[in-house]
């Protein structure tokens, strides 16, 4: 991956191995097998990943909070190993869990955080007000934090993490546990925010949609590498053509040769009674396919054309659907 | 990119003692809307010094009890102050693993905050308690009918030693629930340290009349030292050496129990 550097980089992460302890008598975990990547000044840089992939574990050594067993991890130009104190004072960090304080109200939070990084208290108050109203939390703005709906909650994290104006923020999965409507006022927020402030964001999630709709650019992130990086549209289109899928009524292995078969049909795979293949013209080429499977015998069920999607991409640089991957959480994932 | 290092400098002892400051005030609030912690915590102390303070009050009379500052009940409120003391720090570890829980801690410890800032903010919360609940024991005594000859210094010396031992065990339990996360082990730790470092101590009973060995071994006990420290200043004849020797090794022990404790956290981020 060593052609993702990027010219002034914010954020850069150079072979980063991170490995845990399993348990007594048990290998160690690794977490993180030379993950590398660099995200420009001023952009939006997008980990994705299925949980476990290795997005967290290198947030955490980026925003110092653990250390990695070896490789670089750089911020704002600052080594992070080197000098964490310093790191802390240009980063905003909203973690996958709640940072919030639930027995403060949402100003008293906000307040701690701005006079932490050495803000008078007339700057955080206005500063406070200012990200209140932006994330329309001004009506609970004194109310204790523990009477928040999880979605309120989660704006004021990522206000707690902006609230010192900081030049790299950190977003670890800001929208898993929000419901739609919740998770759509926050990519809204997000993106207005990513304009707004003066800051490059770097943004893990494991939600395809979350990615396309947000980041400049992306990192593929599988069993603790990155497996491919460029902006959504580059990786789509590094596919070329369209993708076809079929779903058949039921799974039959003879499939997968009928389709082989078939013209102008590329990357053929088959997961159950579902098969993915791409094409440069889909239009041409369906009705073949369609012909094929009939002349063989089987039923099938629908027959699509896109676009490529990142799950596209995704299966493509891993070798396993997103979905798959994902399994559990299958059903939280918008359509 | 590589903007103004030299302005980041280590941190200074102004900036840490602020964001102690600031710490502890988000710990005092949470304190003001639920006092009720502060009154479940003096039930069990208020119900030693008024129950053993009538049940026990004839031990004074045995031979060999050397307490000459009056009753029973003048030579167990040094000792109940200790104990309310001890028990309550044994505990403040619970507020670091409610800020883990919740993701607080590592919002701490992502923000320009020190980790010193961060131990002392705690140890500090909890002396403040420490003394509320003391006053609010000896004025109880006082009005059980208690009399110090000591007077305002020797209630002094006991706060003042009451905060040391607080500050010293605080540490300890935060350096506990740092290095385990487990509410479970912080609680089995607690018990299993504070009722034998209570009972190796004379906070309830003259040592003159414990075995020897007994005797021994508190002289390495902080609550030994506090009860020591807080006993004598309170009574006649006050021997301000002991007192302040006394007073001298808890400062010690809260130092170095500090240091330890907030050594803790790189452990912490170790295993993060």
């Amino acid at each position: 991956m060593g052609a993702a550097h990027v010219a002034d980089p914010a954020v850069e992460a150079v072979d980063l191995v991170k490995s845990y302890p399993a348990g007594r008598n048990k290998p160690r975990i690794t977490a993180l097998r030379g993950l590398s990547f660099s995200a420009s000044k001023g952009t939006v840089f997008g980990l994705l990943g299925p949980n476990g992939a290795g997005k967290s574990t290198t947030v955490k050594i980026l925003s110092t909070l653990s250390a990695a067993d070896s490789g670089s991890a750089r911020v704002a130009g600052i080594e992070a190993a080197a000098r964490p104190d310093q790191v802390r004072r240009v980063i905003g960090h909203v973690s996958q869990k709640s940072g919030t304080d639930p027995m403060g109200t949402a100003t008293e939070n906000l307040l701690l955080a701005g006079r932490l990084h050495g803000m008078s208290r007339r700057d955080a108050m206005a500063r406070a007000r200012e990200l209140l109203n932006r994330f329309g939390l001004a009506d609970a703005a004194n109310r204790l934090v523990r009477t928040y709906s999880g979605g309120m909650a989660r704006k004021l994290d990522v206000a707690l993490g902006l609230m010192h104006r900081p030049q790299v923020l950190f977003l670890d999965e800001p929208t898993t546990g929000l419901d739609p409507h919740a998770r759509s006022e926050m990519w809204a927020e997000i993106a207005r925010m990513a304009r707004g402030e003066q800051m490059t964001v770097l943004l893990t999630t494991h939600y395809l949609e979350e990615a396309d709709h947000l980041a400049d650019r992306l990192a593929i992130v599988d069993h603790g590498t990155v497996v491919a990086v460029g902006t959504p549209n580059e990786l789509k289109s590094g596919l070329r053509g369209d993708a076809v899928h079929i779903e058949l009524r039921q799974a039959d292995s003879r499939a997968f040769a009928v389709l082989r078969t078939v013209p102008g049909l590329r990357d053929v795979t088959m997961d159950g009674s579902t098969l993915r293949g791409r094409t440069d013209d889909g239009a041409r080429a369906l009705p073949p396919v369609l012909a094929a499977l009939e002349e063989a015998g089987m039923a099938v069920t629908s027959a699509t054309l896109a676009r490529p999607s990142l799950d596209d991409v995704y299966l493509r640089h891993t070798g396993h659907s997103f979905d798959a991957d994902a399994a559990p959480k299958a059903l939280e994932v918008p359509k | 990119m590589t903007t103004a290092h030299d302005h980041f400098t280590k941190p200074r002892p102004l900036t840490v003692l602020t964001h102690a400051a600031f710490l502890t005030g988000r710990l005092m609030r949470v304190l003001r809307r639920m006092p009720a912690f502060l009154v479940i915590g003096l039930v069990q102390p208020v119900i030693w010094l008024l129950l053993f303070g009538q049940l026990f009050s004839s031990v004074v009379d045995l031979p060999g009890f050397t307490h000459a500052g009056g009753g029973f009940l003048e030579f167990l409120t040094p000792g109940v102050v200790m104990m309310t003391a001890l028990f309550a720090s044994a505990w403040a570890g619970t507020t670091y693993l409610q800020d883990i829980d919740r993701g607080v801690m590592d919002r701490m410890l992502t923000s320009p905050a020190s980790r010193g800032a961060m131990m002392i903010a705690t140890m500090t919360y909890q002396a403040i308690q420490t003394l509320i609940q003391s006053v609010i024991i000896v004025i109880i005594a006082v009005a059980a009918g208690a009399r110090f000859l000591g007077g305002v210094a020797g209630v002094g010396i006991t706060l003042l030693a009451a905060v040391l031992l607080t500050l010293t065990f605080s540490a300890l339990s935060n350096a506990v629930a740092l290095l385990t996360r487990q509410q479970a082990t912080l609680i089995a730790i607690s018990q299993f340290t504070t009722l034998p470092l209570m009972f190796l101590s004379s906070a309830v009973m003259d040592l003159g009349l414990a075995p020897g060995w007994v005797g021994g071994v508190a002289d390495y006990n902080p609550v030994e030292w506090a009860v020591v420290a807080a006993r004598d200043s309170m009574g006649t004849h006050t021997d301000w050496t002991t007192v302040w020797v006394h007073l001298g090794r808890l400062a010690m022990a809260a130092l170095v129990m500090g240091l330890l404790s907030t050594r803790a956290f790189r452990t912490y981020r170790k295993q993060a």
